[in-house]
């Protein structure tokens, strides 16, 4: 492999790079962390499988909202839109049009190319207040699309959608399905890193840094804030349709304005471009509650509290920077 | 037919006017200064070349092509670079990151390619570090290119900055008061490296700045720009001894002295 | 229905609803005026005025009653409370970040908002809450067009409010250091303004103006909901963008003409209730795109 410049290889992995210095160190982290993923259902049981799908679902949707705005710091307020593209593209394909799930899953993605085209290419000059609150426009646009529309099921949403088969494995269970995500995850996170460390992914963290040093380097941001939109918009379809086949069921309550705030709050929490620090980020927004259980409504107080302290005193989330200096 | 080619550049904002009718050009390779008294509209000449500004009337042609219309980065793909005035690096990417922007508008590997990390993709990353690494070298640095651009010693930035420029192959280099901020061993580094510059890459160099001495030693042809005018044009014995220039640089006697440098 | 009687009930409508959205609009402007900052926020101070209003009128409806005068009185309260809560989050949350880079601050914004958000959502439990004000059902009739008395109420106080407003606005020294500030904030300052405290005067008002919004609103519907800052907040700074971010007459302007479309648009075929949102969110993405400037705008800095 290449030697490639240390510098964007920490920066995606933050503190954690320094921890894990040697191949031999990192090979053994590997090899833990894909050993509880595989023991940990038999371990915790099934109702905390559930738990980890969800978490690790938000995982992949974390990563995918960190590219829009970790890398290429554009605030998107409307993320859960791509969500929603992805899972009604599938239920209404495979319950409709009796499509198989593993047609729809590429017509999810070419559906949310489209959306992130549509939405990007007239807002991605404005400035970024701006371009928070049409962003969040269109993320109700799509929700009270989804709600109003018949094709989509109204306020009730789809019901049976049918889950997929794989080489003759039937992937229905919430076991089964947890694998599925696990398998996602991981990929979300290795397609993160690679990104981080191309051409491409520096190019987000130039435009973020300074956008007008960068368009004078040659870099053409539009074009380049748009391919991260894009891609962030392909990391919430696939999370999307893959959350459709898993609940077999979706309405247009859980692609809401609170989903997207969710979603950033895992990017925020854990450290804004850091893949160890989203993924963290995405435990705790889905474990917190769990083991908050008993202070019910104030959970949500409790994260908008933790979000505004970060905020003031640790902008870069709770994961340590990873700098060099 | 020249490198640059400005003519009839007229620019207003709010209804002052910055530039009024400016005729100027570079030649292929050549190392040329703008200078004039503060205000005179230098850095919004550079603005308007590199496509930052868009002047309400006039031409701009690079290599015979109309540059008027374009967006910076287009006229940064055509073989215009720049350094800032305020030196503007990433300052918390690496030095060697910095430099590898500019190698970003001559290659191409995009989404598929990265995650998927082709081998038509790897061979362009270790060419974009190889090309970075040699641009650094070219300008004296030769380690510490991970660390934070931020941290570095003020002259060191500016460095960082000529290499990023010449990272993007660039056939003319602006430089927006190169020398402000150095120390005089700085400035005769930098005297050379503009040399280098031109005689070991056969990049064109246009700068503006204020260190007379600097300009009348490295300069072939000098530009003089006051109040939005060019008033004058030449070599730097017709510029030290041009009137009107003199008159400029805040009357007669003071304005000798300073542009004898 | 004659299509006149349609155009004319939907007319006062129009008004009454585009009272509302101006009020809260013009906090949007005022506040990006001088700190060039959508505090996002601010959508949530009308709710929580709402919320103040209803308060303060539990406790003086004993003695004012819950008619006109116990619901004005609340409000001028409440206008009081809530302005001082917009000049606090000012100073705890906004003042830090001011030099931080732009997504920064407003993560923090959206961060104030959660917390408003779901503060009052653990306090009511996200139940709806009935306001209590007991107003009559009488009006005017002019022709087939009822008009109530609280709605010329409504639009009347909406109207005086920002009356006194573009008094304070273009008479006192506040009101013109407002103005410098929104211009050149720097030079404001070496020029010995003291820019901190028109800031703070800033957020008070604007804050202020959106609880006397979140009050009547309360009162004229009925109730209250822990979520109604949000889409309100929306349509306020739809409105303001549509009369030219930065702009008081503008953000006025704005919100009658919101307020307008939105009655006269859900009688289109096809958009009914359910599509109002999307047809306010379309105008919000459709002037953003196509004039950013709004209609009395100033036009945007050049580039450096």
């Amino acid at each position: 492999m290449a030697a490639l410049p240390q510098g964007a290889t920490a920066s995606a992995w933050g503190g954690l790079a320094r921890l894990l210095d040697t191949p031999r160190k990192r090979g053994f982290a590997i090899a833990v962390v894909l050993t509880a993923m595989v023991v940990a259902p038999f371990m915790l049981g099934p109702y905390a499988t559930v738990i980890l799908t969800n978490a690790l679902l938000y995982v992949v949707l974390a990563l995918g909202l960190n590219i829009v705005v970790g890398y290429a710091g554009l605030l998107d307020l409307g993320f859960a839109a791509f969500f929603a593209v992805g899972a009604y593209t599938v239920g209404i394909t495979t319950l409709h049009f009796g499509l198989n799930f593993w047609l729809a899953l590429p017509l999810a993605i070419f559906f949310a190319i489209i959306a992130g085209v549509i939405i990007g290419t007239p807002t991605l000059r404005l400035r970024s207040d701006y371009l928070a609150i049409v962003t969040l426009g269109f993320g109700e646009i799509v929700r009270i699309s989804a709600r109003n529309l018949r094709e989509t099921g109204g306020a009730s949403g789809l019901i049976g959608i049918d889950s997929p088969w794989i080489l003759g494995w039937h992937i229905e269970t919430p076991l089964d399905f947890y694998f599925v995500f696990c398998v996602l995850a991981i990929l979300a996170v290795l397609a993160s890193a690679r990104l981080v460390n191309s051409r491409l992914g520096r190019a987000w963290l130039y435009v973020r840094h300074d956008e007008d040093a960068a368009e004078a380097m040659g870099i053409d941001r539009v074009k380049v804030k748009l391919a991260a939109y894009i891609v962030g918009a392909i990391y919430g379809a696939i999370a999307g349709a893959f959350f459709a086949a898993n609940l077999g069921a979706i309405s247009p309550e859980s692609f809401s304005f609170q989903q997207s705030v969710l979603i950033l709050m895992a990017v925020i929490l854990g450290g804004m471009g850091k893949i160890p620090g989203v993924v963290l980020g995405a435990f705790i927004v889905i474990l917190a509650p769990e083991l908050l259980r008993d202070v019910g409504d104030l959970r949500l107080l409790i994260f908008a509290v933790g979000l505004l302290l970060i905020m003031l005193f640790r902008p870069s989330g709770i994961w340590p920077a990873g700098g060099r200096k | 037919m020249s490198l640059l080619e400005l003519k009839g550049v007229s620019l207003s904002f709010a209804g002052s006017k910055v530039l009024q009718e400016v005729d100027f050009d570079v030649p292929a390779g050549a190392v040329v200064s703008l200078i004039g008294p503060n205000g005179a509209g230098k850095t919004s000449l550079f603005n308007c070349i590199t496509g930052f500004y868009k002047p309400q009337r006039g031409s701009i042609k690079v290599d015979g092509v109309e540059t008027m219309r374009m967006k910076p980065h287009q006229v940064t793909r055509l073989g215009i670079a720049r350094t800032f005035q305020n030196v503007r690096l990433f300052r918390e990417m690496s030095v060697l990151e910095n430099v590898m922007s500019g190698m970003h508008c001559r290659t191409s590997a995009g989404v598929i390619e990265a995650i998927l990390r082709l081998p038509a993709q790897r061979r362009e990353e270790a060419a974009i570090h190889d090309y970075s690494v040699e641009c650094l070298r070219f300008v004296g640095i030769e380690d510490g290119w991970h660390r934070d651009a931020g941290t570095l010693p003020y002259g060191w930035q500016r460095r960082v900055e000529i290499a990023r420029a010449l990272a993007t192959q660039p056939k003319l280099l602006l430089l927006d008061e190169p020398a402000a901020g150095l120390t005089a061993g700085e400035k005769q580094d930098l005297i050379g490296l503009i040399g280098r510059i031109r005689d070991e890459r056969g990049v064109a160099v246009l700068l503006i700045e204020h260190d007379t001495g600097l300009v009348m030693r490295i300069s072939e042809r000098i530009s003089v720009l006051d109040h939005g005018v060019m008033i004058a044009e030449g070599t730097v014995k017709e510029i030290q001894t041009n009137p009107r220039v003199i008159e400029a640089y805040l009357g007669v006697e003071e304005g000798e002295a300073e542009l004898a440098g | 229905m004659t299509v006149f009687d349609i155009f004319t009930h939907q007319l006062v409508n129009g008004i009454v609803l585009g009272s509302f959205y101006a009020l809260v609009a013009l906090g949007y402007t005022m506040v990006f005026g001088v700190v060039k900052l959508l505090n996002f926020a601010h959508g949530d101070l009308y709710m929580v005025g709402g919320f103040a209003g209803f308060l303060i009128l539990s406790v003086l409806a004993p003695f004012l009653g819950t008619g006109w005068l116990g619901v004005a009185i609340s409000m001028l309260f409440a206008m009081l409370a809530v302005g001082f809560l917009g000049v606090v989050i000012q100073r705890v949350a906004y003042a830090p970040m001011l030099a931080a880079p732009r997504l920064s601050i407003l993560i923090t914004a959206l961060a104030v908002s959660l917390v408003l958000q779901n503060a009052v959502l653990a306090m009511t439990k996200g139940q709806y809450q009935p306001f209590g004000a007991n107003f009559g059902f009488g009006g005017v009739n002019l022709g087939n067009l009822f008009i109530s008395y609280n709605q010329m109420v409504l639009v009347g106080t909406a109207g005086v409010l920002m009356l006194g407003l573009e008094l304070f606005v273009s008479r006192t020294q506040y009101g013109r250091a407002m103005r410098a500030i929104s211009v050149d904030k720097d030079m404001c300052r070496l020029m010995g303004i003291n820019v901190n405290a028109v800031i703070a005067v800033t957020f008070f008002l604007g804050s202020a103006l959106a609880a006397a919004a979140g009050t009547m609103a309360g009162a004229y519907y009925g109730s209250l909901w822990y979520f109604m800052g949000f889409l309100i907040g929306l349509k306020a700074f739809t409105a303001a963008v549509i009369g030219g971010i930065g702009s008081i007459p503008g953000a006025m302007l704005g919100g009658l003409i919101l307020g307008l479309l939105e009655s006269f648009g859900t009688q289109l075929p096809g958009v009914g209730s359910g599509w109002k949102d999307v047809f306010s969110f379309s105008v919000l993405i459709l002037v953003l795109v196509f004039k950013p400037t709004g209609l009395l705008g100033k036009p945007e800095q050049e580039r450096m």
